[in-house]
């Protein structure tokens, strides 16, 4: 399937947070970040844990900046987020 | 294992495969446990040190690396599997402007291949929560001060990838060849907590 963002896309990362193991760190929940690269396509790490049936879904690597993350801070932070993570902004 | 093939280390190798073959076959151990202790005992920082020393020397070495980081880790005859599965490597850079720091905020995921097993410190709670957040202040409590012009990113291993830092090459080395660099490079700097 091919991927749902590119490279400088601007995303916004889920604020669901699940009873289930997921690997959508607390601190980007609902932060808006722009798409760095595809990482390639591996099963979703929450259905892996559960037992389920987990099919590949591109992985990409999201930028964010510590102002969008924290609300302060000059640096910026990149998180691995599965594309079913992730919403488009437009 | 040694280099030497002949004499007594072959018959002590002959032995040591039939004690194996016995012990797998009672079911006493896996193969691939005894694959993993192979795989633990090659890794250490020095694989890390030799690719930036690489890096270093040979810029097309050095894009290779930070294009497809699996791909070019083989050239200096290391892998990002052995016994495990393979995972995807990430090589990022320091320059004159930006600084990279890696974390893995959810649990402690590390480039063990390049690296080796990872530092207590590293699987703390403190620097896991912190680093993310502020990464300046981390940096300096590992007496690291980064002038405020330099930009900081900040990589979570939080997922598939694994990341390694190559820093940059200290000022007054034009001398030294690839050894003598590789044995500049440190744990440390391999993961961001330090210049070198």
């Amino acid at each position: 399937m091919a991927d749902l963002f590119a490279p400088g896309d601007r995303v916004r990362a889920t604020s669901v947070d699940p009873s289930h193991h997921t690997r959508v760190p607390r601190y980007v929940r609902g932060a808006v970040g722009t798409v760095v690269e595809s990482e390639g396509a591996f099963p979703l790490a929450d259905d892996r844990a559960r037992g389920l049936p987990a099919e590949p879904q591109t992985v990409y690597s999201v930028r964010f900046t510590a102002r969008e993350l924290f609300g302060e801070g000059d640096h910026e932070v990149t998180v691995a987020l599965w594309e079913s993570y992730l919403r488009e902004v437009s | 294992m040694g280099g030497d093939h002949g004499g007594a280390n072959a018959e002590l190798a002959a032995r040591v495969r039939h004690v194996e073959a016995l012990l797998e076959q009672r079911g006493l151990v896996d193969a691939k446990e005894l694959d993993r202790e192979a795989f633990l005992a090659r890794a250490k920082p020095d694989n890390g040190a030799r690719l930036v020393a690489r890096a270093w020397v040979d810029p097309g070495f050095r894009d290779r690396l930070l294009l497809d980081g699996n791909a070019a880790i083989g050239e200096v005859g290391v892998s990002m599997g052995g016994g495990l599965q393979e995972q995807r490597l990430k090589v990022v850079e320091n320059t004159a402007t930006t600084h990279n720091v890696v974390v893995c905020t959810l649990c402690s995921c590390y480039p063990v291949a390049l690296l080796g097993p990872s530092p207590t410190w590293y699987k703390s709670e403190a620097y896991r929560s912190r680093v993310v957040r502020d990464p300046r202040s981390v940096l300096a409590e590992f007496d690291f001060v980064l002038p405020d012009e330099v930009a900081v990113t900040v990589w979570d291993a939080n997922a598939e990838t694994r990341f390694m830092v190559v820093p940059r090459r200290p000022e007054g080395t034009e001398g030294l060849d690839e050894r003598a660099l590789a044995d500049l490079v440190t744990r440390n700097g391999l993961i961001g907590v330090a210049a070198v």
